[in-house]
Parts: structure tokens; C-alpha cells; sequence
């Protein structure tokens, strides 16, 4: 019965250990400023996420609909078949990204410093 | 090396490399890549506790070698390599105190094989973004390793076989 409580108290530590890293990245982590969006490994274009924007990235039946709001970024709408890139949901911190492998579409947050105070002044 | 030796190496090898398929079959996908049960695992830790340390290192490394020359590739390699070494290292540790249950060791092996293929990761795609995944990825090992731990050490009660 000493081992199953070790057992318990190991996890508990693992647990703990877990959440700690889990406030501490959210701590650290920066608002960033624009999105940098690439396509097979090109640049397409760069945006400020202080300025709603809807981005069609693609052309015709390949697309990838790209939508800027209240300073987060995010794909609503996407030609591919699995839309992993939609449902990796919204993106706003420095170096988060979101990647459609299908479409070779890659949205990436950049420039964090600056933003902090921005974020504080509004 | 002897016959029975053999037979149970093949075995167990066999066994490992037939849940590590099992386990791909199951559709099971969530957001952050690496979350998985490691059925391949229970075999490790009866290994471990049965047979010895030697046969469960060569057991889970071969398991490896074989899954990855068959599906996967280089790349996949290191990944597979060094969450399975890191993981076997801490469960060997782990049981060597002596305090622990195979729970106890499962849920090592579970956490420290996320650890080991994130940090492979970090160092191999040259980004530090991924640790963003550590935390589920501590939660979802723990989970794993106490479902494996306890199946193993129903397995490790009930099979009474001697120490090879």
C-alpha cells in the first residue's frame, strides 16, 4: 500500500509540475503584432492583427479564408479536406501559428515586444 | 543465448510491434500531436519486471527499429528513439528504487517518453513554440501511464513466471 501512495504522490508532482509550466508559458508568452502568412514557403503577404481583415489566400477552387478580429487571426473557411487549419482555431500570441498542410499554408504571429504596451494603453 | 531465450525475445517483440499497430489503427486524433496511449508499453514494463533490464531495453528498442523501417522514417526515428530510451531510463530508475508500483512506473514511462520526443522536436525543427504542447502532453502521459501500469501489473500478477 506504501507503493500505490507513491504511485498517487508521483502523479500529483507530474500534475502540478504540469500546471506550473501551464501558468508560466502563459505568463511569458507576448501579444504579437501582424500575421505573416506564406504559401509553400513564399510570402504572401503580412497584416496587422490591430485591423480586422478577411484574406483570401489562394486563388480559385484552393483557398484559404483567413479572418482578422479584435486583434486574434484565424482561418474561418478552407478548400482542404481535413480543415485541421480551421479547427486550430484563433491565434494572437508571438510565434503561435496555424498550418494547413493540404493547401502548403502557413499563418505565423510575429513581433511581440512592441505590442505589450499597445495592449496596455487601449 | 539460449532457444527459450529466443522464443521469448520473438515473442515479446512480436507482441510490442502488434499493439504499436493496434494502437495506430485507432482513430484517436486530438489538436496537440503526441497524445497517445502506448500500448507497446505494457510489454516494456512486464519486460522489466519479468524478465530484466537488458531484455526490456532490447525489447522496446527493436520494437522501434522495426515499427519505423516498416511505417515510418528517418525522422520518425529520432523522434521514436529518444522518447523510448528517456522512457526506459526513468521506468528502469523508478523501479529500482523499489517504491513504486507498475502504476508508478507506467506513469513515468507515459511523461518522460512526451519529454524525450519534445525535446527531440525543440532540437530538431529549431523552435521552442512546441512547448506550448507540454503541458497537455505531462497530463495526457500521466493518464496513459496509469492505464498501462495498471494492466501490466494485472499481467505481472497473474503470469507467474520465473526471472529468466
Amino acid at each position: 500500500m506504501a507503493k500505490r501512495k507513491n504511485d498517487i504522490i508521483l502523479a500529483a508532482v507530474v500534475i502540478v509540475f504540469a500546471a506550473l509550466l501551464w501558468f508560466g508559458i502563459r505568463i511569458l508568452r507576448s501579444e504579437g503584432a501582424s500575421v505573416l502568412v506564406t504559401v509553400d514557403g513564399e510570402v504572401f503577404g503580412e497584416y496587422p492583427l490591430d485591423t480586422g481583415a478577411e484574406i483570401r489566400i489562394g486563388d480559385g477552387e484552393t483557398y484559404n479564408l483567413l479572418v482578422i478580429k479584435d486583434g486574434k487571426a484565424q482561418i474561418t473557411e478552407a478548400s482542404c479536406p481535413d480543415k485541421l487549419c480551421v479547427k486550430q482555431g484563433e491565434i494572437s500570441f508571438d510565434g503561435q501559428s496555424i498550418i494547413c498542410l493540404p493547401n502548403k499554408v502557413v499563418v505565423t504571429v510575429t513581433g511581440g515586444e512592441q505590442s505589450d504596451y499597445d495592449a496596455v494603453a487601449k | 543465448m539460449t532457444g527459450k531465450q529466443i522464443s521469448e525475445y520473438g515473442l515479446l517483440i512480436a507482441l510490442a510491434m502488434v499493439l504499436s499497430y493496434v494502437e495506430f489503427l485507432i482513430p484517436f486524433s486530438v489538436a496537440v500531436p503526441g497524445v497517445k496511449l502506448g500500448l507497446a508499453n505494457i510489454v516494456v514494463v512486464f519486460a522489466l519486471y519479468k524478465l530484466g533490464k537488458v531484455e526490456a531495453f532490447v525489447i522496446s528498442i527493436l520494437r522501434v527499429l522495426l515499427m519505423t523501417f516498416m511505417f515510418g522514417n528517418a525522422f520518425a526515428l529520432i523522434y521514436s528513439l529518444s522518447g523510448a530510451i528517456l522512457s526506459f531510463a526513468v521506468m528502469l530508475l523508478l523501479l529500482k528504487t523499489g517504491r513504486f508500483s507498475p502504476v508508478g512506473v507506467g506513469i513515468g514511462g507515459g511523461v518522460s517518453h512526451n519529454i524525450g520526443q519534445i525535446l527531440c522536436a525543440m532540437a530538431l525543427l529549431e523552435t521552442k513554440q512546441i512547448i506550448y504542447y507540454l503541458p497537455v502532453l505531462f497530463i495526457s502521459g500521466t493518464i496513459a501511464g496509469i492505464a498501462i501500469g495498471v494492466i501490466s501489473g494485472i499481467l505481472i500478477e497473474r503470469i507467474k513466471q520465473k526471472k529468466a
